[in-house]
């Protein structure tokens, strides 16, 4: 009957998703619509897709499950993944807009007037993209496994085909809209059933929270392994910096009317972040009640699809459940189709394009190349799922703001703020920052965690990558002053002043 | 072909122009970086980047304080307010609203100084 219930709503959510974006596939019917919704997108609706579009696995069931945990230090997590909005704002929201670039690829050509450093770009935004993908699988897998007892792959499946359909059907106009739908659809999903719980444990003759000192106070480390300052302090930073490079956030900020409304559509981020966040502690809390002990072989990042079962009895449960796994699957859907556009339109112009363009005789279809590019940018992490160890969702989604943070963070840092950034520093920060984060990451990924800082270290990388790619980008921009591109003081005044003037 | 009474005509140049200098708008001279524009805009990125680097540092200083203070004063650890320890509502749901906070204020004062800039683009 649960599985019933709870497969229902995945699948109400599957062709809920389907159905808009063939709904507005009869609205976008210019290759610009694909792409960036006719720029016609309120700040109101935009910050509703782009929290949809952000808040993914990691969010909907990874927080609640490192909180659950390991206690209060795994409080960082959501607030690094907030504060990230913040440094965006202040840094570069306005700017970005003002840039016209659409992606992260489109502005560094357009900043530094270079091919390579574009070519770059295009690779980091598919690493991150598939990187931040895979996670979102594995918890459609065990999601699913959990709800239904289908095998670990049926939900990467069902996932991939949903988003795969709506992005080739209707691009970013039906995203637009199916991810500011999706974020009420987490949010009511998430909170109404902590609401229901949180009311039971209360009224009830309610079971103690069972927690460890090491679970209440802070100090013992996001991840353990000791050196656990060091880790806060890194991680948070990564999160606060990695934001504003993952691919699928800032492609958003092209649908905004101008820099003003980019700035305004953060602040309302931030409210509908924070509004999320604070629900998922109440699973936390209410997983050290009643599941006082994970249970062997079991992830942590359940607790809230296992919740229901033990605080209400029967009928109850199962539509408390229902919601829960409902709203997991809109998180999985929204993050990976944000992802997946983001990729597929790098692939589609640095790829795709360029090989129809050989094969094909004659001007090839620009829209079934965006199909093409669409379908390989699922496929892959689709066959990688199974290549990568269960880590905790939320520390896994890291390794991708690890990598983001190190490359992208410098480059636009200093390419909205520092007129004489050179061809030369940015590409040689890039390479750096890249070589030294996928390193990091794959030791991670790859080994056993021994203590001691060598650990910690490559555990939480960037406090040290970043400052050391900062320093190599400035570095090497003050020694070739030749490679400052000729129109940088030209681009830097289009980004910083108001449209009203430029026109 | 040529038209009947077709009568030369003097082309001189009208000494209209010459007269009183063409003001260049802001906006141009701020496209073009010279003169005004120029100054204008060094003004207004330095503006700018001291409104982000103010709220970087105030971020750095609150966010990175926490868990430093807690490092170093382990007794601040377990400080508690109504049987709870205060680092809870703290870190999982207080620090949301002032985020929202810096935020509207950051977006009022950056817009305040963008519209400063409009201003005198159009006076002149």
């Amino acid at each position: 009957m649960a599985a019933n219930l709870a497969g229902g709503a995945v699948l109400l959510v599957c062709l809920v998703t389907v159905a808009l974006s063939a709904f507005a596939l009869r609205l976008s019917r210019r290759t610009s619509d694909f792409y960036v919704a006719g720029r016609a997108v309120s700040p109101q609706r935009n910050a509703a897709a782009i929290g949809g579009e952000y808040l993914s696995a990691a969010s909907f069931l990874g927080v609640a499950g490192l909180i659950y945990d390991q206690g209060v230090d795994a409080l960082w997590y959501p607030i690094g993944y907030t504060v990230g909005y913040l440094v965006l704002l202040v840094l570069v929201a306005a700017p970005l807009r003002r840039s016209g670039a659409y992606t992260l690829p489109d502005f560094a050509e357009a900043r530094l007037e270079s091919r390579l450093v574009r070519h770059l770009c295009s690779v980091l935004v598919v690493v991150i993209g598939w990187l931040y993908l895979v996670p979102q699988l594995q918890g459609a897998g065990f999601t699913l496994r959990l709800v239904s007892g289908a095998p670990l792959w049926v939900g990467p499946v069902v996932v991939v085909l949903v988003v795969v359909l709506s992005v080739a059907a209707g691009g970013m106009r039906s995203i637009t809209l199916v991810q500011a739908v999706q974020y009420w659809i987490k949010l009511s999903a998430l909170a109404i059933p902590a609401g229901v719980l949180l009311a039971v444990w209360w009224g009830s003759q309610a079971p103690g929270l069972q927690v460890t000192d090491a679970w209440v106070l802070p100090g013992s480390g996001p991840t353990g392994g000791g050196h656990s300052l060091y880790r806060t302090l890194s991680l948070v930073m990564a999160l606060a910096l990695g934001t504003m490079g993952l691919p699928h956030v800032v492609v958003r900020y092209y649908t905004n009317p101008d820099g003003t409304g980019a700035r305004r559509t953060t602040v309302r981020v931030l409210v509908l972040l924070g509004l999320f966040y604070v629900v998922t502690v109440v699973y936390a809390v209410l997983g050290r009640a009643y599941l006082p002990t994970p249970g062997a072989g079991v992830r942590p990042d359940t607790v809230v699809l296992r919740l229901p079962a033990e605080v209400v009895p029967g009928l109850a449960a199962e539509v408390l459940l229902a919601a829960l796994a409902g709203g997991a699957f809109a998180a999985f859907l929204s993050t990976s189709s944000g992802l997946a556009l983001a990729v597929t339109g790098v692939l589609n112009q640095d790829v795709v394009r360029p090989v129809l363009a050989r094969v094909v005789p004659g001007d090839a279809s620009e829209v079934a190349g965006f199909r093409i590019a669409a379908v390989v940018a699922v496929l892959v992490p689709v066959a990688g799922v199974g290549s990568f160890p269960e880590v905790p969702l939320a520390a896994f989604v890291t390794l991708a703001f690890v990598i983001a943070a190190s490359t992208f963070f410098p480059l636009l840092a200093l390419g909205v703020w520092w007129p004489r950034l050179s061809v030369q520093g940015a590409t040689a920060g890039l390479v750096t920052g890249a070589l030294f984060a996928t390193a990091a990451v794959a030791s991670t990924v790859l080994t056993d965690r021994p203590d001691g800082w060598p650990a910690a270290l490559l555990a939480q990388p960037a406090a040290w990558i970043v400052p050391l790619v900062g320093t190599v980008m400035v570095g090497v921009s003050l020694l070739t002053p030749t490679g400052i591109p000729r129109g940088a003081a030209r681009t830097l005044v289009r980004l910083h002043t108001p449209e009203d003037i430029t026109g | 072909m040529s038209l009947p009474h077709e009568a030369r005509v003097r082309v001189t140049s009208s000494r209209r122009g010459a007269t009183a200098a063409r003001r260049r708008p802001l906006a141009t001279s701020l496209v073009e970086q010279t003169g005004a524009g120029e100054l204008y805009l060094r003004g207004l990125l330095r503006a700018q980047l001291r409104l982000s680097l103010i709220v970087l540092a105030g971020l750095a200083v609150v966010l990175g304080g926490i868990p430093v203070l807690y490092a170093v004063l382990p007794a601040a650890r377990s400080v508690q307010v109504a049987g709870v320890p205060v680092v809870w509502p703290v870190l999982a749901v207080l620090v949301y609203p002032v985020f929202v906070g810096v935020a509207a204020w950051y977006t009022r004062a950056a817009t305040r100084v963008e519209r400063r800039l409009s201003a005198a683009a159009r006076e002149r």
